[in-house]
């Protein structure tokens, strides 16, 4: 009796202690879900802080005189003097105007520098396409230059400004406050291809390049991954080569990317003699790459077709076949498309084995078909990301912004094609 | 014509034979009381012609396009002169490129030996007899096929069975990608890496401790012959995967348990999905974050406490890698903690254990193989992980321990190795073979093991 007591009592005196374990358990759990929720945020408000100005551009508007003299030039047909004239003089004498005390040579190369590289270019090629203009005035809008427009664009943050002069930096704040100097919604970025100049390159090249990439994939490995899971889950036959074949698609699943980088490299480059950098290429590799995702995930989605529509088909003298493809594979489709839309975005994210394939090279042009030299989401973002400026940095993470929602998106459609047609049996 | 023009046409034959075979066999079936005397459907009929039209017309396309570069390449350095003759690879390929040059028009003939000018036209004119050829040849098949199909359509031949079965094969064809795959990959690899432990010898790549690839141009250069010593690159990236799994398995583990034993269904049903998000953000994004935010982040940290930390820390790439692979390990947890009986669980709690006791010495004992092989799976993606090391981890390769250091890893050297000036088959470009040689043979048979564990511990309950 008093035996039972004690252990009685020995159990509601630890009672206490082991409900405070259970608790810092629980907390542990809260703690640990807490930190990966957390990471998520930072990540993502870091992005977004990083890069929203990658939308912003800044421009200067001027009011340039196009003086033939001034420029060495008095016949802007002609294709001679135009290869030697020099665009820049009028920018210099408009900037000028607003700084009439600036004289000295140094001074005046310092303020030419405000106004953005290709700012040149500009006049250059409105007079190759109205040579009449010449002699006249014309309001024009430039982009700033990068330094410019980072100071600009973070005017409350003195860390941004060290790489203007302090006489430049007053330059610009009297433009902005004129009103010369303005910031707007950064058409070029979606207008354009890379470019040396942050300011003057855009992700329109890197989209168009992923696009025809991931049409080549998707060409390529929704029909054979459809086709591969449909021979295994209906005609494979027991034996040793289906288990092999299985076997190797589970671990190409978890093979490391960069190995089918290696594989584009020695088999398509070095045998096949496709050439380098383009959607082709690209598309082909990370095709081999999803094809385990497609498969895996198509399989399931035919396991999911219940015996008793099989059965039924084959009861009114369906042969095997038809039986798959008319009852099964279209049951099937909405699964197959899921798991297929979830493998293009693993495709589209993927950058380590295309930067071995040459899609990493500094390509301006908008790629216009499936041979031309391109590069994609991802691998412009790497390029931006590795280079020093910051205002390609505000590039990079304006570009991953572009590429999560392209992300998001395609995930969303999966979910919802999941929710809206999957059938349950 | 190009290869691009020919499939459309390929198609559009094709599409003519299937409507000419669908008529005829309607015309045949007519005198004999309708198509239901026939041996098999119309469509089927109409689906031979097609596949007979089509099928042989691009097996020989793709061959063709697959190959001619190659062979008229081949053809065209065979023709050149003895005294320009190549004499390497590497004298090779810059030749072919001027005649590859000179033959766009993107390089003036008056630059080059008048050789390679006539290697050029030589390297045109093939170009244009061989697209001729591949065209003709392939239209012919085309027609040819479909005709053959054509005089086939016979109301005693059953086209059913010939289409199932081409089908079949086909999809077989498909399955066996996956093989060609593997296949590839390893022939890729394995031939390089032979030819790079004929410039290197074994023991000096499994043991040797210092790697600096950047070997000089002469040979009486310093540093003529790099080192490829594959010991620093190795603790590099088994220091970063450490650390990501140091960060990656208590985080995961312990979100899998409260996700699968205390979080009400709501909860879970908000709180998966956004762990999941973790999994597809793209590692190029994680590389961004890693080098730009968290390693400036941690350097300016260390600073402030005294320590000294290199800008591109092995710590930086560590963590965020960790915090990648969370997902990985949260749900292979997740996955086999749900697995366990539960009457184990309703045992234990009938017995008076807590949820936390019941968790630690009941579900966690019985689940922890299962557990051990998401972990091992996890460890393999880390070894396998790419961008987020190049962009955080750097170039150095320091045989060291210390966190804050620089290293490197496998996978960083195998992209600087491959995307800068390649030089052409020198122990520097094939290097990067033989790391990738490595690389998929630990990461298999790490995939081989967890694999093999969480099968068979799945059998265990079942």
């Amino acid at each position: 009796m008093t035996d039972q007591r004690s252990q009685a009592e020995i159990v509601r005196q630890s009672l206490k202690r082991r409900y405070r374990k259970e608790r810092r358990f629980r907390l542990y759990g809260m703690t640990a879900i807490a930190i990966a929720l957390l990471s998520l945020v930072v990540l993502f408000t870091d992005i977004i802080g990083k890069g929203y100005t990658g939308f912003i551009k800044t421009t200067m508007t001027l009011e340039v005189v196009l003086d033939g003299e001034q420029m060495y030039l008095d016949d802007a047909s002609d294709k001679d003097q135009m290869s030697m004239a020099d665009f820049q003089a009028p920018i210099i004498t408009a900037l000028q105007k607003h700084f009439p005390e600036v004289e000295e040579r140094k001074d005046l190369r310092e303020l030419s520098r405000l106004a953005g590289s290709y700012a040149s270019n500009q006049i250059k090629d409105l007079l190759a396409r109205q040579p009449e203009l010449l002699g006249t005035t014309q309001t024009m809008e430039f982009l700033v230059h990068d330094t410019v427009s980072v100071y600009v664009k973070h005017a409350d943050n003195p860390a941004y400004s060290i790489r203007l002069s302090e006489q430049q930096q007053r330059w610009v704040d009297e433009l902005v406050e004129k009103g010369v100097v303005d910031t707007g919604f950064n058409d070029v970025f979606f207008s354009r291809g890379d470019s040396r100049e942050p300011s003057n390159a855009g992700i329109l090249g890197a989209i168009v390049g992923s696009l025809l990439t991931m049409v080549v994939t998707l060409v390529i490995a929704f029909p054979v991954g459809v086709a591969a899971a449909v021979y295994l889950e209906e005609f494979a036959p027991q034996n040793k080569f289906t288990d092999f074949i299985e076997v190797n698609i589970n671990n190409l699943a978890a093979v490391p990317s960069i190995i089918f980088g290696l594989l584009g490299l020695a088999v398509f480059i070095g045998v096949f003699g496709l050439p380098r950098s383009v959607p082709v290429l690209g598309g082909l590799v990370l095709a081999l790459m999803t094809l385990p995702t497609i498969i895996i995930s198509s399989r399931a989605a035919i396991k999911s077709v219940p015996p008793s529509i099989r059965e039924a088909a084959e009861g009114i003298g369906a042969s095997k076949m038809q039986v798959v493809l008319h009852h099964v594979v279209p049951l099937a489709m909405p699964g197959m498309m899921t798991g297929s839309i979830i493998g293009m975005a693993q495709a589209l994210g993927e950058t380590a084995p295309l930067l071995l394939i040459g899609m990493v090279a500094f390509i301006v042009e908008i790629p216009d078909g499936f041979f031309s030299s391109a590069t994609v989401l991802p691998v412009q973002i790497y390029l931006w990301a590795s280079s020093a400026e910051q205002g390609f940095v505000e590039l990079a993470s304006a570009g991953i912004m572009i590429l999560l929602t392209f992300m998001i998106t395609m995930n969303a459609l999966a979910i919802w094609l999941r929710k809206r047609l999957e059938r349950r049996w | 014509m190009q290869t691009a023009n020919l499939l459309p046409l390929i198609l559009v034959i094709a599409v003519i034979a299937y409507g000419l075979s669908y008529m005829r066999s309607r015309a045949v079936a007519e005198p004999i009381g309708g198509i239901r005397n026939l041996k098999a459907l119309p469509f089927y009929y109409a689906a031979r012609a097609a596949l007979w039209c089509a099928i042989p017309a691009l097996v020989v396309l793709a061959l063709w396009a697959g190959f001619e570069g190659k062979v008229i390449q081949n053809y065209v350095v065979a023709s050149l002169p003895a005294e320009l003759a190549p004499e390497s690879d590497g004298q090779a390929s810059l030749i072919l490129s001027q005649i590859n040059n000179v033959a766009a028009g993107k390089l003036d003939p008056q630059f080059v030996p008048p050789e390679v000018v006539g290697a050029a036209d030589l390297l045109d004119a093939l170009k244009q007899r061989s697209a001729s050829f591949k065209a003709t040849l392939v239209i012919l098949l085309a027609v040819l096929g479909a005709a053959y199909a054509w005089t086939r359509v016979q109301p005693h031949i059953n086209a059913r069975e010939n289409v199932e079965r081409t089908l079949r094969w086909i999809f077989f064809v498909c399955a066996a990608v996956a093989v060609l795959t593997t296949v590839g990959i390893v022939f890729s690899v394995i031939f390089e890496t032979f030819r790079f432990f004929g410039k290197v010898p074994f023991t000096e790549f499994l043991f040797g401790t210092s790697w600096s690839p950047q070997t000089a141009l002469r040979a009486d250069q310093v540093g003529s012959d790099g080192a490829f010593g594959i010991i620093p690159l190795f603790t590099g990236t088994l220091l970063i995967s450490a650390i990501a799994l140091l960060v990656a398995v208590p985080v995961g583990l312990l979100s899998a348990v409260y996700l699968s034993e205390y979080a009400t269904r709501p909860a879970r049903a908000v709180i998966k999905p956004l762990l999941e998000m973790l999994a597809g953000v793209p590692t190029v994004v994680y590389g961004f974050f890693a080098a730009l935010t968290v390693a400036p982040f941690i350097r300016d940290l260390a600073e402030s406490i005294g320590l000294e930390a290199s800008s591109q820390s092995a710590l930086a790439a560590g963590l965020v890698m960790g915090v990648m692979i969370i997902p990985f390990v949260s749900s292979l947890s997740d996955d086999v903690i749900n697995a366990v009986p539960q009457t184990l669980r309703d045992g234990s709690l009938a017995l008076g254990a807590t949820q936390s006791e019941t968790m630690k010495n009941v579900i966690f004992p019985a689940a922890l193989p299962g557990i051990m092989g998401g972990i091992l799976l996890a460890a393999s993606r880390a070894i396998g992980e790419t961008m987020i090391v190049v962009m955080a981890a750097g170039l150095a390769a320091n045989l060291t321990a210390n966190p804050l250091d620089s290293v490197t890893t496998v996978t960083v050297q195998i992209v600087t190795l491959l995307t800068g000036d390649q030089e052409f088959d020198s122990a520097k470009t094939l290097a990067a073979f033989a790391l990738g040689m490595m690389l998929f043979i630990v990461t298999l048979a790490l995939n081989v093991v967890a694999l093999k564990i969480v099968r068979k511990y799945r059998e265990q309950y079942d």
